[in-house]
């Protein structure tokens, strides 16, 4: 189903009296994958926590405007169903430490209290492992706890993770900045597999992470959104000389 | 300044040196041509080894750039831009030859009545100020200058097609001189070649400066 799935609208985001995004503006087509780049402390990751509603646990955070998902305002729909379309993972992978591999990979319905019957968890666990493409290394050891795979088999876990409840949107804070390049080329071609089901948001630092697997880049400067557009634009012929500065790499 | 920059820089060097090497074998071409001076063709033709291995270093330093730096925007268009340059260049030092060895071949001076009227050494000159243009555009990121060359382009093509009636007319009337009369007007159709080798410099100059794609074009 094409179209709009993510829209901001005039959306603002403060700590206390500190504004970190400014009257951000954006519009995500469903299925694309959209790369959030820009300076540290531009507020690329800010963003991204505001539209699952992370960003309010935060003491002092508040927000102004709207972050419309299939036309409904985040801000107004329950918490739980939100987080239900909306899958997050981060940068450090983050498998629950007492789970098995097995309990991982289906704690959105453990931890949401949901029952599901044996032969339906069993298929659940192994249609999410097969989606992050690790079921053939770990389907003989489901029963071992997450932590002792190593960091890039955590984080396709973490992702199972976040897909094994069925989101609309999957956000990404740097997914593999913890990783080394062959986990990486594999989250990469997994990303490039996901965005079939998927829409995805994903945060990075790694430029060429950007380029290689983002339909549209956002570029975010002082916590405003300068550039929006098709990768393919953004890293040939860049309109804001902000960005060009910055992917060239004569930032500051 | 990067360590891009710096690679960028000593890319951009190499490309002015190679393209002022290019230039002085046209000029020494013309030279060569105008006096049938063989020695000096010679020369020519041994030069064009220098301007092949400018071309191996510049493709070689450009492969380097893509695969260590990943350049992009302006520094992408610019590394694109010096590649196709390079190529147009190497072409260009091949023309050179190529003339150089009509002028060995040559059994006598060049009748200076049918240079003139073939406007011979006018394509010469003309071919050497779009190369010196683009190569001043060039190092100047001057695109105004590079837009210029493409009206000497269209002087050189005018000169090339009026050629055929006029080294005809002079076979007609000088039927022992046909060899000289065909190295005459092989020879003006490698300069018409050369205007061609600029305007692409010129295309490619504006596309890595401006990011607008020229080529193909009626109107550029």
């Amino acid at each position: 189903m094409a179209g709009t799935i993510l829209k901001a609208k005039n959306f603002n985001a403060f700590f206390g009296q500190n504004q970190v995004l400014k009257n951000i503006n954006l519009d995500i087509m469903r299925n694309d994958v959209v790369a959030v780049m820009g300076p540290s402390g531009c507020g690329k990751t800010t963003f991204i926590r505001c539209i699952n509603r992370m960003h309010e646990l935060t003491p002092d955070a508040t927000a102004e405007g709207e972050i419309l998902v299939d036309d409904k305002n985040v801000y107004k729909m329950n918490l739980i169903v939100l987080r239900r379309k909306i899958g997050m993972v981060f940068q450090r992978p983050n498998p629950f430490p007492t789970m098995s591999i097995y309990q991982n990979a289906i704690a959105g319905y453990l931890l949401n209290g949901i029952k599901l019957t044996k032969s339906k968890k069993d298929e659940v666990v192994e249609t999410s492992l097969k989606r992050v493409a690790l079921w053939d290394e770990v389907k003989d050891s489901l029963h071992k706890k997450g932590t002792f795979l190593s960091g890039g088999q955590q984080q396709r876990l973490c992702i199972a993770r976040a897909i094994s409840l069925n989101p609309e949107i999957l956000l990404l804070d740097e997914p593999t900045s913890a990783l080394d390049p062959i986990s990486t080329s594999k989250i990469e071609e997994l990303i490039y597999e996901l965005k079939k089901n998927y829409t995805i948001i994903i945060v990075t630092h790694n430029m060429q992470q950007a380029g290689r697997i983002s339909d549209k880049t956002a570029f975010f400067y002082l916590g405003e959104v300068l550039e929006y557009n098709v990768t393919k634009e953004i890293f040939t012929n860049p309109k804001h000389e902000k960005t060009q500065n910055y992917i060239t790499g004569h930032f500051g | 300044m990067t360590h891009l920059d710096t690679e960028l820089q000593i890319l951009k060097s190499e490309t002015i040196s190679m393209w002022e090497l290019v230039i002085l074998q046209m000029r020494k071409t013309r030279e060569a041509f105008l006096q049938l001076d063989k020695d000096l063709a010679r020369e020519v033709i041994m030069n064009e080894k220098r301007v092949n291995s400018y071309e191996l270093k510049i493709d070689r330093d450009c492969e380097h750039i893509f695969a260590l730096f990943n350049p992009v925007a302006v520094d992408l268009r610019f590394v694109l831009a010096v590649l196709k340059t390079n190529n147009n260049l190497e072409r260009t030092g091949d023309i050179a030859e190529g003339i150089a060895k009509f002028i060995i071949n040559a059994g006598e001076p060049f009748d200076q009545n049918l240079l003139k009227s073939a406007r011979v050494i006018e394509m010469f000159d003309v071919g050497i100020e779009m190369l010196s243009d683009v190569l001043n555009a060039f190092e100047n990121e001057d695109t105004a200058l590079a837009r210029s060359v493409f009206k000497k382009d269209e002087n050189l093509d005018e000169i090339n097609v009026k050629a055929n009636s006029v080294v005809g007319n002079y076979i007609a009337n000088n039927i022992d001189r046909i060899d000289e009369s065909l190295y005459i007007l092989s020879t003006i159709r490698k300069l018409e070649r050369v205007g061609d080798q600029a305007k692409n410099i010129a295309e490619e100059i504006i596309f890595y400066i401006e990011a607008k794609v020229l080529k193909h074009r009626s109107q550029p």
